[in-house]
């Protein structure tokens, strides 16, 4: 049997996910085709909206920064209602999964490589980390983790001129553990609050660690812990860490596999299903048709038999060159691997990096342009195809890394690409 | 004071360290100084080839000899650096038959084992060869790792009494009337380059004799001696571009007469592509070109073609400090003589007590320091043997058990295997680790123990740590593992120390990496990037811009969160609230 949908979203990262979900919304059906597992496992799971523009010093309000970008900005394209929209689409989402809409102003989170971060919206889970708060903390590493070690990371944090007391320790994690383990064979064993023998007794993982943590407390009233506090049942740990403890915990986002982002994923995906949004996971979108600078389908490649997608609508939430999205080659130079959407870069390779690691990178500002409407555009700054619009990664056009802005550019796209999708599939029926 | 005689030897590549070992196991008293970290010049840019002197067996069958006897001895003395991955030369159809012959012949004349193979052979052996190949040569060619080799040499040195200065470099010859007596180092200061002196200090090191094994910057020292004739090394560079897997797993040469891109080395877990020989005048600026890149990848993928498609992590380039005697007057650097020459200063420009060592290449690196420790010591009246080749280096002292070390040290067995394949005879002694021993670099399997040792070895320096360990020397470059390394410098030094180290792995990493930037490699490059800008915003760190940042200005929380009630808010000028 044919598939035939209003719209079709590719891709299911935040964008993608965020975009079938706003295209729902206005009654369309939508199908969201995803291939391999999204992004966001490699993502800190905070949602950043602007937290750098040019320099050194981090944005409070980012809205109050929009006027100084550039014209070609994803921001400036989308317009500041846009960022609104997807901020409150995914604050919806998340419902208290997340923290940070009850102001404009950004918060400063402390990373794992011993910075503060400005970010929008943050997991509940890392939300008594904030530094803009003045109580003492506690930083603590695990011996079987190399991930960071605690005093160092304290020991920066103070550098900062963080306006609280910090205190760093390595601890060891209760349970023995063979030395290669994984960060996931720590966090099953708080998950599963699996026994383990700690001190001669046997007891619950989670008491154990809180025990382990406790000595060295002092007069900390919060205390930061790698971000692999649970899977399934992370709610609990957090809650019985902190009844064991009697101080605040938060969790310090790593990198990938990155419990946040991991859960992040999990609750778009509920949500896209909530919203009646059909998920067609593991095939990859090889090729369209089209019919007059329309696209009339997607081609899936489903283990080698192809097979048309058809749609009035489509969203290309591919990601950026980190989720393959846009691909480069020696010869053939950087591209959209599915459309072919027009991706400006300089010819020559060599000007594609800057000498400096944390340069300007111009491989940063990668991706498809767009119109007002996130269509891509070609060369000649005319619509690639007039059904096809993008959200997230894919589109170009800034350094969302250094300007700590994807998740809010991902959001902005999607919601107007979704949107426009959703209700321009509802005006072809009605022409229909 | 002891009254064996000083000697010191400037430079630690290989032949500064193969020296050092060398007049140290014969008693004198050595001290090694080198301006970077062991490895700093040419040993640590090449491509790691243990000639068997297949390559030479043509066109300069001295060195050709010279070669398979060290390529001997170092499978003997060295094994835990070498890798008897065999060689092949490749004969395409375009390719002479004539010099096919010549070549296969000349390997025999010098005491190379050489054996013809046919095509259907050596794709057997190869199954990677282009198709159309014609036949090849089988050769003993081997790959060898020269950081490792170097190190261990310096170890021994120091075992025998020696003192090894990195991060020294020469800032004057010391002289007394047309005598040398000694050196002045500088002891530089910064993240990597404090080992045992005092930072920022200079300090004047006496001497009775002054061997200068610089290679490509012998010149700037001789200058700093006052010689009135310049040595006159001709620095040429060579690009090696590294592949992310090993596409072969034996050291495959083009047969024909030396020209660019004509080998290709299997190196750990790499494959290496080498090279170019162009001459520059800078042996420490000079320009690193796309052309460069792209002839390896386009010319060595006429012998293995599925190069064109494959991933290539990085490039680097190297400088070979050839040397030819004055008025020899060579144009092209390809045709100068890879031998080596003993520059006596007493005879060539009577400034005594001191000698350059110039030319050469890094298989006959002992050789070459037995030659002048032969020499050195005569001056001395020193009757001593030189035994560099019948003592192994540290690491490869009767390694013949290869025991289950997943089970003795808790770790995965490729983990444990790989680690035991570096450390060699060190095994025990670095594994036998107190407390948790995780994973720090996947990429390379290398566990704490191991980058705690080359700390030990080498400082705060992690570029040295890096190559003692390959931590980051792997696909992902460093990605998920600068930080790991740095955070395993803390204790023992604090965290301002451990930050600027992790950056300068980090710069260092990156300045070959962007040689690799398409494909795959982007995309890695981008995660890497995010990683470390997005998710650790290193690279808006206040604490190392020196933003103040107001933190007053910020969200202090909803308030809402578990137990947040008591969330206190910065004050405006960001300090405590309750303070005023």
């Amino acid at each position: 049997m044919a598939i035939r949908e209003d719209v079709i979203v590719i891709g299911g990262g935040l964008a993608g996910s965020i975009a079938a979900i706003e295209a729902a919304e206005t009654g369309a059906s939508v199908r969201l085709v995803t291939y391999k597992k999204s992004t966001l496992r490699h993502a800190s799971g905070l949602i950043d909206v602007l937290g750098y523009n040019g320099s050194d010093d981090p944005i409070a309000d980012p809205y109050a920064a929009l006027d100084e970008l550039p014209d070609d900005h994803p921001y400036s394209v989308a317009g500041e209602a846009a960022i609104r929209d997807g901020l409150e689409r995914f604050d919806e989402v998340v419902g208290d999964q997340y923290q940070g809409g009850h102001t404009d102003t950004n918060a400063l989170l402390p990373t794992f490589g011993g910075a503060v971060k400005p970010t929008a919206r943050y997991p509940t889970s890392t939300a008594a980390g904030i530094t803009s708060d003045t109580r003492s903390m506690l930083v603590v590493g695990f011996r079987e983790m190399t991930e960071y070690n605690g005093q160092m990371l304290a020991d920066h944090l103070e550098a900062a001129g963080v306006p609280f007391e910090v205190k760093g320790v390595e601890c060891n994690f209760p349970g023995t553990y063979a030395n290669d383990s994984r960060v996931t064979r720590f966090t099953k064993r708080l998950d599963n609050d699996e026994d383990v023998d700690y001190e001669g007794t046997t007891m619950g993982a989670r008491e154990a660690l809180a025990k382990e943590i406790e000595p060295h407390l002092g007069d900390a009233e919060r205390v930061g812990l790698p971000a692999l506090l649970g899977d399934e049942h992370a709610d609990e740990v957090h809650n019985d860490l902190e009844r064991h403890l009697g101080a605040d915990v938060f969790e310090i986002p790593m990198g990938p596999p990155s419990y946040p982002g991991m859960r992040l994923a999990d609750t778009l995906k509920d949500a896209v299903d909530e919203a009646g949004v059909r998920i067609s996971a593991g095939n990859p979108v090889v090729g369209f048709e089209a019919e007059d600078g329309e696209l009339t389908s997607v081609i899936v490649d489903s283990k080698g038999r192809e097979v048309p997608y058809h749609a009035d609508e489509f969203v290309l939430a591919t990601g950026g060159l980190v989720g393959k999205g846009i691909d480069s080659d020696r010869e053939e130079g950087v591209t959209e691997p599915i459309f072919d959407c027009y991706i400006p870069h300089p010819e020559d390779r060599y000007d594609w990096f800057d000498k400096q690691a944390f340069g300007d990178q111009p491989f940063a500002h990668f991706g498809v342009r767009v119109d007002e409407t996130m269509r891509p555009l070609s060369a000649d700054e005319a619509p690639e195809f007039d059904n096809l619009r993008a959200a997230g990664a894919v589109i170009g056009g800034a350094d969302t890394v250094a300007e700590k802005s994807q998740s809010g550019v991902s959001l902005a796209t999607a919601v107007v690409a979704g949107e426009h999708a959703g209700e321009r599939a509802a005006t072809h029926e009605v022409h229909q | 004071m002891s009254n064996k005689p000083h000697v010191i030897v400037i430079g630690g590549g290989s032949t500064g360290c193969g020296i050092a070992r060398d007049l140290a196991m014969r008693g004198l008293e050595v001290t090694l100084v080198e301006q970077g970290n062991l490895t700093h010049g040419t040993t640590g840019r090449m491509h790691g080839l243990l000639h068997s002197g297949g390559r030479y067996a043509v066109a300069d069958q001295v060195s050709a000899e010279e070669c398979i006897i060290e390529n001997r001895v170092l499978r003997d003395i060295a094994s835990h650096c070498v890798e008897m991955t065999g060689g092949l030369f490749v004969q395409r159809p375009e390719d002479s038959d004539e010099y096919f012959q010549k070549k296969l012949e000349g390997c025999w004349e010098c005491d190379i084992p050489a054996e013809e193979l046919t095509a259907e052979e050596a794709r057997e052996m190869e199954p990677y060869l282009a198709k159309d190949i014609k036949r090849a040569i089988k050769v003993p060619d081997g790959a060898v790792d020269p950081f490792r080799l170097c190190v261990a040499n310096a170890a021994s040195a120091e075992e025998h009494g020696a003192r090894i200065e990195t991060h020294a470099p020469v800032v004057d010859v010391l002289k007394e009337g047309d005598e040398v007596v000694g050196v002045e180092v500088e002891h530089e200061s910064g993240p990597g380059k404090r080992v045992h002196r005092e930072p920022g200090t200079r300090e004047k090191i006496h001497a009775d004799y002054v061997v200068n094994a610089t290679g490509a910057w012998a010149g700037q020292i001789g200058e700093m001696a006052g010689l009135e004739q310049p040595i006159e090394v001709r620095p040429g560079k060579g690009v090696m571009t590294v592949m992310n897997t090993r596409q072969v797993d034996t050291a495959i040469n083009r047969c024909r007469p030396k020209g660019d891109a004509d080998i290709i080395v299997p190196h750990e877990t790499a494959a290496i592509l080498g090279t170019t020989d162009v001459e520059v005048e800078d042996p420490e600026d000079y320009p690193e070109n796309q052309w460069e890149v792209d002839m390896m990848i386009d010319t060595l993928s006429e012998l293995v073609p599925i190069l064109k498609e494959a991933r290539s992590v990085r490039s680097f380039w190297g400088v070979r400090p050839l040397y030819e005697p004055p008025g020899t007057g060579t144009s092209d650097s390809t045709d100068i003589t890879r031998d080596y020459f003993l520059l006596d200063h007493e005879d060539r420009d009577n400034v005594k007590n001191f000698t350059s060592i110039v030319g050469g290449k890094f298989t006959t690196y002992r050789m070459m320091g037995e030659e002048i420790s032969d020499y050195v010591c005569e001056k001395f009246d020193i009757d001593e043997e030189c035994r560099t080749a019948d003592v192994p280096l540290p690491g490869s002292e009767d390694f013949s058990v290869l025991r289950d070390y997943m089970e003795q040290y808790g770790i995965r067995s490729p983990i444990g295997r790989r680690s035991a394949q570096r450390l060699g005879s060190r095994t025990d002694e670095v594994l036998d680790f107190d407390g948790p021993n995780p994973v720090v670099c996947e990429c390379e399997a290398v566990t704490r123990a191991e980058v705690k040792d080359g700390i030990k070895g080498s400082g705060s320096d992690l570029n040295a740590t890096r190559l003692r360990t390959r931590a980051s020397m792997g696909n992902c470059q460093g990605a998920f593992c600068c930080h790991r390394m740095s955070a395993e410098l803390y204790d023992e030094y604090d965290a301002e120390t451990a930050y600027d180290a992790w950056d300068e792995l980090y710069q260092e990493r990156w300045k070959g990496e962007r040689h690799a930037l398409w494909g795959t490699q982007l995309s890695q490059a981008a995660l890497k990037y995010s990683l470390h800008s997005t998710t650790m915003n290193r690279d808006k760190d206040a604490a190392t811009t020196d933003s103040v940042v107001d933190f007053s200005a910020f969200d202090s929380g909803a308030g809402t969160g578990a137990g947040s009630s008591a969330a206190g808010t910065a004050a405006t000028d960001g300090g405590r609230k309750g303070d005023d």
